[in-house]
């Protein structure tokens, strides 16, 4: 903000306004840093307890690479999704955000079924997380980015309908769009690490 | 419809408990009363509950502060009185399982309900006015952090009347947290308290570290914030890149206890030594967020009572900044005796060391601060020059213990007992006190009476060397910490002068509970 904007009432608002919006991201990237500190934990974690088998199945025994390369390719996409979103909101362009949020919203349900699905089908072969460390950390760290997508959805539906609604795509709508897609981009890429290490890293 | 609680899960038996219990009552009913009496409701919730203005959260901090602070200071009475007297054969009057929830209440209060909590509110009432701002950068979210921090404290206190607290000291070390050897509800209590406040503090980070960055008045440059800001900003900083950290300890910790899952258990492939080097890499870094702010306070306060300017800004900026980064590399000096191997132990160990340089800097740049300034001795200055002389020692003897090869030999005694208070009493503790009494003047308008204020630093001054400089005797001799009672003659002595010393430092409490509810008297 410079000295001759302050002075000048009209130009001050909007002025403030576009401050206001960009504090707000500042402090949105600040919260993704603490995300990403919780997952590096997680994922030192997992990288300790990761052989820790305590006699029952390994990583290679249960991982279906299949399902998680389907999940993976889904998260990806909807990630691509979301980013059409953003330039037509660049845009104004109303009706094209509500269709590709909808896209995204369907494709990340069908990431966290997908999920459900594994998790379920690994507890009912007598895997589940209290078997072992390595199964522990395996579920924490999965099943903590997995809440994570769960509560982007949820943002994302109220979101939806927000912008249906009277407010349109106000600034405020905007900066929150601009937010939830850090979010969902950055989930994505904790996803990739999960991919790579957790799964690939398993079965190899 | 109470699931598993019954009625003796309170403690009615224990008349400690039940007499603080009717004291509790007593003062909350007469507080209620008053407040109805004056009809003073509407105004409490409006003016004071729901409000998101930075300057009355920091009052409303510095309240729970104060009165945690008498809780905590209440649990350390106890245990050193208990040790003055269980002694050959005589028990005492905490039986052991009553002992260690003292101690494990007194260690949680004090860093996380008193010493954070003084902090936020030093970032509530100071950070904003310092750079201009006219509020925090999320308002709301700030009064979020002050209700997530009240519930936590109000959770430690049920647990006096309701079941029991954590008996297994401030860090909840597995495997005696987990389920197995400690089924009852103490740990649990614990673990949503640490985890709640835990939050509470992160959004408060967050929302300081934005304000700093993004709401500083035009025209301030970054050598232009005031060392206060500087130091809350580096405390930012630490929390942000630890209490994530804790978060992830705490919940899989309960993740251990609730679904029976293996992080820290013996069985099942866990692993203790990943819960201490994750407790430990937030742990220690925590110990930095509180005396950073300190710091701050402390440089205010030398250039404001000298007349002069602080003394080398910039190199005060820098060692702030290289304190934060060394303090993030250290944490493995908290368990040398684990076995990490003599390569690791040593490069933690010199990194320890390293610390004492930028704080002794920060030290001269004080002293060269008051060197040939006006200086007036005001409440403020009393407790710098007492936490210059007091932090030397207490860092003279970390820097002891940063050797691997001595740690060895006096981990886990009393002698380390005695440095972590030494520098959090006479670094953090004196830096917050005499922070507040430095801005009372500007959040309430009038200044308090110095009088008051200059007997509880003789108070705690004093009271803190018969405290603590016993115990490092004791600790010297052999005595490990968390000991319930003993048979050494030697240390019987020692202990005593240390029961006298906590009477010296209740009266310095006292001294302040006078100042704060009579200040202008």
């Amino acid at each position: 903000m410079s000295y001759d904007t302050m002075h000048a009432p009209v130009a001050h608002s909007e002025e403030h306004e576009h401050h206001q919006q960009e504090t707000t991201i500042f402090g949105f990237w600040v919260y993704l840093m603490t995300d990403c500190i919780i997952f590096g934990t997680l994922f030192a974690v997992f990288a300790t307890l990761c052989h820790h088998f305590a006699g029952g199945p390994t990583g290679k025994e249960l991982f279906d690479i299949k399902n998680v390369e389907i999940e993976t390719a889904i998260l990806l996409l909807s990630s691509i999704t979301y980013g059409f979103a953003s330039i037509n909101a660049h845009k104004k362009n109303k009706g094209a955000v509500l269709v590709w949020l909808l896209l995204t919203f369907i494709l990340g349900v069908s990431f966290v079924t997908l999920e459900i699905k594994e998790f379920h089908e690994l507890v009912a072969r007598g895997a589940g997380p209290d078997q072992s460390a390595f199964l522990s950390s395996f579920f924490t760290l999965v099943g903590t980015h997995g809440l994570h997508v769960t509560i982007g959805l949820i943002w994302m539906f109220v979101l939806f309908f927000q912008i249906m609604g009277k407010q349109g795509l106000s600034s405020r709508m905007q900066t929150k769009l601009t937010c939830l897609s850090l979010f969902w981009h950055f989930l994505d890429i904790v996803w990739i690490c999960v991919f790579s290490f957790v799964y690939l890293g398993s079965v190899v | 419809m109470l699931g598993k609680l019954t009625l003796s899960a309170i403690p009615y038996d224990v008349p400690i408990l039940v007499g603080t219990f009717i004291g509790v009552a007593v003062i909350g009913i007469a507080v209620l009363a008053a407040v109805t009496y004056f009809k003073k409701w509407g105004y409490l919730w409006r003016e004071w509950l729901t409000t998101v203005d930075h300057k009355k959260l920091a009052i409303m901090y510095v309240i729970l502060g104060l009165v945690m602070l008498v809780r905590g200071f209440a649990d350390a009475l106890m245990m050193r009185t208990q040790l003055a007297l269980a002694y050959a054969g005589n028990p005492g009057y905490l039986p052991p399982h009553h002992y260690d929830q003292v101690f494990s209440a007194h260690g949680t209060i004090m860093i996380f309900f008193m010493a954070m909590v003084m902090m936020q509110a030093l970032f509530n009432f100071v950070v904003p006015l310092q750079i201009g701002a006219r509020d925090v950068a999320f308002p709301l979210i700030n009064s979020i952090s002050f209700y997530m921090t009240l519930v936590s404290a109000i959770l430690i206190n049920v647990s006096l009347f309701i079941g029991e607290f954590s008996n297994v000291g401030w860090l909840g070390y597995p495997p005696i947290s987990e389920l197995q050897f400690n089924p009852g509800v103490g740990v649990d209590y614990y673990i949503w308290s640490v985890q709640i406040s835990g939050i509470g503090t992160l959004l408060t980070g967050m929302n300081f570290l934005t304000t700093i960055v993004k709401l500083r008045a035009p025209g301030m440059k970054w050598m232009h914030i005031p060392v206060f800001t500087w130091t809350a900003f580096f405390a930012c900083i630490m929390i942000l890149t630890t209490f994530p950290v804790l978060t992830v300890s705490m919940a899989l910790l309960a993740l251990d206890r609730y679904l029976g899952m293996h992080f820290f258990t013996n069985d099942g492939g866990g692993s203790v030594m990943l819960y201490l080097n994750l407790i430990w890499s937030w742990g220690h870094p925590e110990v930095y967020i509180l005396i950073l702010p300190a710091f701050g306070v402390f440089s205010e306060i030398a250039a404001t009572f000298s007349g002069k300017p602080l003394f080398g800004y910039a190199t005060m900026v820098i060692a702030t900044g290289i304190i934060t980064f060394l303090g993030s590399i250290v944490w493995v000096h908290h368990f040398f005796t684990m076995g990490s191997g003599a390569d690791v132990n040593t490069f933690f160990g010199i990194m320890t060391m390293f610390i004492a340089v930028p704080t002794g800097v920060k030290i001269f740049n004080w002293l060269f601060t008051m060197y040939k300034g006006r200086v007036r001795f005001e409440g403020p200055m009393n407790w710098i020059v007492g936490f210059m002389i007091t932090f030397s020692i207490g860092g003279m003897t970390g820097v002891m213990m940063a050797m691997p090869a001595a740690d060895w030999v006096i981990h886990n005694s009393l002698f380390l007992v005695a440095h972590f208070h030494n520098v959090i009493i006479g670094g953090v503790f004196f830096g917050y006190v005499a922070g507040l009494s430095y801005w009372f003047p500007k959040a309430f308008g009038f200044k308090m009476r110095d009088v008051w204020g200059k007997w509880a630093f003789r108070f705690w001054f004093v009271g803190f060397y018969l405290s603590f400089m016993p115990l490092y005797v004791v600790g010297l001799e052999g005595m490990t910490r968390r000991m319930n009672h003993y048979d050494n003659p030697n240390w019987h002595p020692w202990l005593l002068v240390a029961c006298v010393g906590v009477f010296v430092l209740a009266a310095g409490v006292a001294c302040q509970v006078i100042q704060f509810c009579f200040c202008s008297v």
